[in-house]
C-alpha cells in the first residue's frame, strides 16, 4: 500500500512545528507500510553551503574523523553532525561533487542520503514512529516536508530502498504504487547521464523529473510529461528547494487526499494522516483528480 | 439519543455495541464522535437505527448495511456503503472512489461530489450525487439508479449490464456499450421519487438518460480485439 504525507507551510509561524507535525501524520500512516519510512525536510539555507546528508550501517565508527580527511581531501571546511545513522555534512556549494567522489574513496559503507542547500532526508528500515524518534524529526523546523511509510513491492527492504529518493540537488519525491516501465527508463535515463543508484521504481520516477528539470522544464511541466512517460500507478509527491507538487497517474487507483488553508497545504494518502493539523475543520479538503498537475511555490 | 466516542472506547466496541441492537430496540438515535477518518465505521448492522457519524470517515463506512439510516456529517472515504443490501446512507460531504460498490439495495445519498468507480458493479442500489462523479463510474453496473446532478467524468456505464443512469451536465465519455437513450414518462417518474429521497430539488426534465446498448450481452467477433 505504501503510506504519503507531505507538508507546505505558507505561514512562517509554523516553521517550527513542522517536524512534530509531519512526524504525526508519518505515524498515523504506519498500517499502510511498516516496512521503513523516511522523511525529506527543507530547513534553513546558509549562503554558499551545501548539505550532504550520508548514511552507514557502521555509523558507530564510520564518521569519527570523517570531516576533517573529506575536508583534506577536497580543500575546503567540512562541518558534521551525527544523528543516529545519518548525519549531515556542511559544506562550500561548489564541492558537492568532488566531496561525493570522495567519500567513496574514503569510506565504503558511506550512502549518500540527499544533497541539497536546504534538504535533509532521513530514512531507515523500521517503524515510522522509530525511525522519527531515532532522527528526532519532531524537533525539526522547516519550511516544507514530506514523508513516506513503505510497504515494498518492487524493490528489496532496505535502507536505500527506503523513500524519499533525492536524485538532484533540493529535489525529492515519494511514492504510492508500481512502475511497470522503470528497467527500460532506468537504461534511458542512465544513457543521459542521470545517476541512479538502486533497483528500485521510485528512484526512477525521481531522476526522470530531475531529468526534465535539468534539461528545461518547470516542476509542473515535468510533473505533466510524467503522466506520459511513466506507466503504471502511482501517487507522487514531490518537493523542490521552494516547491512541492502531487500528482496521480490517469486510473488514479492509489488514494490521496489534499487540504489547504491561509497557513498550509498538506497531503495524506488518508484523511486519517490530516486530523490533527491546525484549522483542519475548516480547511478546504479535497481529493486530487486523476492526470492532474497541483504544485505550489514559495 | 446514544453518544459514542469513537476515540475512547476503539473500532471494535462500535460496532459490535451497534451490532448488539435488536429488532426492536430502544435505543434507536446514535451519535459517533470522533471520527477521526477512522476506517470500517458503522459496518455490517442490521437493525433499523439511525446513526449519526460527526465527522469525516475513512475506509468502508456503513459498508454492508441493512435497514440501518447512516449520516455521515463530513466526508466519506473508499468504499462507503460498499454493497449495502438496505437502508440509507447520506453523506454531507464529498465521497471517494467507489461509492456504493456492489450495492444491491438501499439508498445512498452523496450531498457532495463523489470520486472515481461510483456505482462500480451496483446491483440494485439507488444512488444519488448531487454533485459530480468521477471517471468509469457504474462500470459493469447491473441493477439500481445512478442520479448525478453535477457531471460526470470519463467511461460513464463502461460494461455496463441493465442499471439507469440519469445524468444532468456533462458526460465526459460513455463507457463500451454506454448510450444515451431516450427518457419516457416512467424514467420521469422514477427519476422525480429519486430526487425527492435524495433531497435534490433538481427537475427531472434536465436530466438524460444512460444505459446498456446490450451489445457485450453475446459473443460477437466485432466485439473482439
Amino acid at each position: 500500500m505504501c503510506g504519503i504525507v507531505g507538508l507546505f507551510l505558507k505561514d512562517k509561524a509554523l516553521e517550527p512545528q513542522l517536524g512534530n507535525l509531519l512526524t504525526d501524520m508519518l505515524i498515523t500512516m504506519t498500517d499502510r507500510g511498516p516496512d521503513s519510512a523516511g522523511i525529506a525536510i527543507y530547513g534553513s539555507e546558509t549562503t554558499d553551503h551545501a548539505k550532504l546528508t550520508i548514511q552507514s550501517d557502521e555509523a558507530d565508527t564510520a564518521f569519527d574523523g570523517l570531516a576533517k580527511a573529506l575536508g583534506d581531501t577536497i580543500d575546503a571546511p567540512v562541518s558534521l553532525a551525527q544523528k543516529d545513522t545519518h548525519a549531515v555534512l556542511d559544506l562550500p556549494a561548489d564541492k558537492v561533487a568532488e566531496a561525493r567522489a570522495a567519500l567513496r574513496e574514503i569510506n565504503s559503507s558511506i550512502r549518500v542520503m540527499s544533497t541539497g542547500d536546504t534538504l535533509e532526508i532521513y530514512k531507515e528500515v523500521g517503524l515510522p514512529k522509530d525511525v522519527a524518534a531515532r532522527f528526532e524529526i519532531s524537533g525539526m523546523s522547516g519550511s516544507h516536508g514530506i514523508g513516506h511509510t513503505r510497504m515494498a513491492t518492487e524493490s528489496a527492504v532496505t535502507t536505500m530502498g527506503a523513500h524519499p529518493f533525492n536524485t538532484g540537488s533540493d529535489q525529492c519525491l515519494v511514492h504510492n504504487g508500481s512502475l511497470s516501465n522503470h528497467n527500460s527508463l532506468r537504461r534511458k535515463l542512465r544513457r543521459e547521464g542521470v545517476h541512479i543508484e538502486t533497483e528500485n521504481d521510485t528512484e526512477v520516477a525521481a531522476a526522470y523529473l530531475t531529468w526534465k528539470m535539468r534539461t528545461g522544464s518547470t516542476l509542473g511541466e515535468a510533473l505533466e510529461s510524467s503522466l506520459d512517460d511513466l506507466d503504471g500507478f502511482f501517487t507522487f509527491v514531490v518537493g523542490t528547494k521552494d516547491g512541492f507538487g502531487v500528482v496521480r497517474d490517469p486510473i488514479a487507483c492509489k488514494p490521496a487526499v489534499m487540504a489547504e488553508t491561509d497557513q498550509y497545504v498538506a497531503f495524506g494518502s488518508e484523511y486519517r494522516a490530516l486530523v490533527n493539523l491546525p484549522g483542519i475543520e475548516t480547511a478546504r479538503v479535497w481529493e486530487p483528480e486523476p492526470a492532474t498537475v497541483y504544485f505550489w511555490n514559495h | 439519543m446514544q453518544i459514542f466516542d469513537l476515540e475512547a472506547e476503539g473500532l471494535r466496541a462500535l460496532n459490535s455495541t451497534l451490532h448488539a441492537q435488536a429488532e426492536h430496540t430502544n435505543q434507536t438515535v446514535w451519535e459517533i464522535v470522533n471520527p477521526k477518518g477512522s476506517h470500517a465505521i458503522a459496518v455490517g448492522l442490521d437493525a433499523p437505527i439511525e446513526v449519526n457519524v460527526k465527522g469525516s470517515t475513512g475506509y468502508y463506512c456503513a459498508g454492508m448495511n441493512k435497514q440501518a439510516t447512516i449520516n455521515v456529517h463530513g466526508s466519506a472515504g473508499p468504499g462507503v456503503a460498499e454493497n449495502m443490501m438496505s437502508g440509507t446512507v447520506v453523506i454531507d460531504g464529498d465521497a471517494s472512489q467507489y461509492a456504493g460498490a456492489t450495492g444491491h439495495g438501499g439508498t445512498l445519498v452523496i450531498k457532495g461530489n463523489a470520486s472515481s468507480r461510483c456505482g462500480i458493479s451496483m446491483k440494485g442500489i439507488d444512488i444519488v450525487v448531487h454533485g459530480n462523479v468521477g471517471h468509469m463510474s457504474a462500470f459493469m453496473a447491473q441493477s439500481g439508479n445512478l442520479v448525478v446532478c453535477g457531471n460526470a467524468g470519463d467511461a460513464l456505464g463502461d460494461s455496463i449490464y441493465e442499471a439507469r443512469l440519469f445524468v444532468r451536465g456533462s458526460v465526459k465519455s460513455l463507457g463500451a456499450d454506454c448510450i444515451e437513450k431516450e427518457m419516457r414518462p416512467e424514467h420521469l417518474k422514477i427519476l422525480a421519487d429519486l430526487l425527492e429521497r435524495g433531497g435534490c430539488d433538481a427537475k427531472p426534465e434536465e436530466f438524460k438518460r444512460y444505459g446498456s446498448a446490450r451489445q457485450l450481452y453475446n459473443f460477437n467477433i466485432d466485439n473482439a480485439y
